[in-house]
């Protein structure tokens, strides 16, 4: 998986989960512009660790502060032999 | 006239004791609850680690008729009911079981319960569930046991409001014994957290430590949900000294507020709000408050949440306080938190002993209070708070008073 295939995807998830037009999130977006909230980012994450089937750290999560963040987060994941049926590149 | 409201009788059962006494020694020694889980399967979990109620044989307790109907979380609440009852030395009389009151909290009730039956449903492909889930299940079961065990007939019934479930289940308890409407209430929570169903949940709210809980320390990682159950007996202060017994120390005011702010993020206001209603309830300058038992989950919002909301209603005088979170060591009991806290708090201002804030590490300079760090402190305390902060943003805290020798 291309890194702008992982940043569509990211994108896509966070706005089902927003409930906001994918064209409103770039990866440059923060939670704070897109107005997510702590509850918000823990669903998020619940979504993301189901679309890549990955185990996202509790200590991971806590530092995520923007869209670019979740997707270098869930490459470095992908990287590290985690999720299914994708090989991560950049 | 308002009556002055006695705690005569006091029950825990817990992950540090399995009766009052057995508790307050751990509370005193600072000794944790806190071990790897034993209930479930640690694999399939991020953290693993609880304060279970270890080496409990139900068995001891109930006969297995009994034991039929009655969830972890009910047996809990009726042990201790029981030691309570028993220590209040009441003398059973039809007139007094109907002006008796019993008024708990659960947040969850009997869920291990429901885990298990959805298990067999779901998983097993079971197609028929216990009979007895509904009553087990159901959050008033251990306030109906009690009921139907002390044969009390008085205004029954469970408070249920998350992590505050217990502190509004005794505000409500104290406020009926003071205005007169009954002359004795038994009061508390109970709560069995420990199932997988229930556990997962916990897990993805990113809220709870992978390994222990360190109130107030800046490497605070989360909170630890613990189980078990505390009861009070509550009368008229001047009926208990005419029964000529001991009195274990007196609730004086209680107060509550709602944040409307967020369903999950605590605000210091509402917290605020409510130790100042807790306050005004007991009639009471802020500076005569020498100990808060802290709602201290030990989560990253929480902590600083409420050492903000503890400055904004205490000022200067924040610094003269003593603030701990005995959670450190009992865990979060979630729906008995408040009752389990009413007991440590009781039980400090009565050995002039103020439990400590276990398994702290380092300052954290957005939890400047004197949080009693990892070992107990002799001091002669007059009045205490005690604050539960519920998700929902639902607040209830205690004032209680050291009995007058």
């Amino acid at each position: 998986m291309s890194y702008e295939e992982l940043t569509a995807r990211v994108r896509a998830v966070i706005a089902a989960t927003q409930h906001v037009p994918p064209e409103k999130i770039t990866a440059d977006s923060t939670f704070q512009e897109l107005g997510i909230d702590s509850l918000d980012g823990i669903n998020i994450l619940f979504a993301v660790e189901s679309e890549f089937n990955i185990n996202i750290p509790d200590d991971a999560a806590q530092n995520l502060r923007s869209v670019r963040d979740v997707i270098d987060g869930i490459a470095k994941l992908l990287e590290g032999g985690q999720g299914t049926q994708v090989t991560a590149g950049v | 006239m308002p009556h002055r409201v006695a705690v005569t009788g006091l029950g825990v059962i817990s992950a540090i004791g399995h009766n009052c006494n057995d508790f307050w020694q751990s509370l005193k020694a600072g000794c944790a609850g806190i071990r790897p889980l034993e209930s479930v399967d640690r694999s399939l979990l991020r953290f693993s680690s609880g304060a279970e109620v270890r080496d409990f044989t139900a068995a001891r307790y109930f006969d297995e008729k009994e034991l039929g109907l009655l969830d972890r979380f009910a047996q809990f609440g009726v042990i201790a009911a029981r030691e309570a009852v028993a220590q209040a030395g009441i003398s059973w009389t039809p007139s007094l079981r109907e002006s008796t009151a019993i008024v708990t909290g659960s947040c969850v009730g009997g869920q291990t319960t429901e885990d298990e039956g959805f298990v067999n449903l779901y998983r097993n492909n079971i197609p028929r569930v216990n009979p007895f889930t509904i009553p087990r299940t159901m959050e008033n079961a251990a306030a109906s046991r009690i009921s139907l065990e002390t044969g009390v007939v008085g205004p029954t019934y469970t408070v249920s409001t998350a992590c505050s479930s217990s502190n509004h289940a005794i505000g409500q308890a104290f406020w009926m014994v003071r205005n007169g409407a009954v002359e004795m209430a038994i009061t508390g929570g109970s709560e069995a957290v420990f199932s997988l169903g229930f556990l997962k949940a916990w897990e993805a709210m990113r809220v709870v430590s992978p390994d222990t809980c360190r109130p107030f320390s800046k490497d605070r990682r989360g909170l630890i949900l613990g189980e078990g159950a505390a009861m009070l007996v509550l009368e008229p202060l001047d009926r208990a000294r005419a029964r000529g017994l001991p009195i274990l120390g007196e609730i004086v005011g209680f107060g509550m507020s709602s944040d409307a702010f967020h369903i999950t993020q605590p605000s210091p206001d509402g917290a605020a709000r409510a130790m100042r209603a807790a306050l005004a309830d007991a009639s009471l300058p802020a500076e005569e408050i020498g100990y808060i038992n802290a709602h201290g989950t030990a989560t990253l919002a929480n902590d600083a949440t409420e050492t903000a909301a503890i400055r904004k209603v205490f000022g200067e005088h924040a610094n003269r306080l003593a603030v701990s979170s005995t959670k450190s060591m009992h865990g979060h009991t979630l729906g008995a938190a408040g009752a389990m806290e009413a007991a440590a708090t009781l039980l400090a201002l009565k050995h002039s002993v103020l439990p400590p804030t276990a398994n702290f590490t380092e300052p954290d300079p957005a939890c400047d209070l004197d949080v009693i760090p990892n070992t107990a402190r002799a001091a002669e305390v007059q009045f205490a708070l005690s604050n539960s902060f519920a998700f929902g943003g639902l607040n209830a805290v205690l004032v209680f008073r050291r009995a007058e020798t």
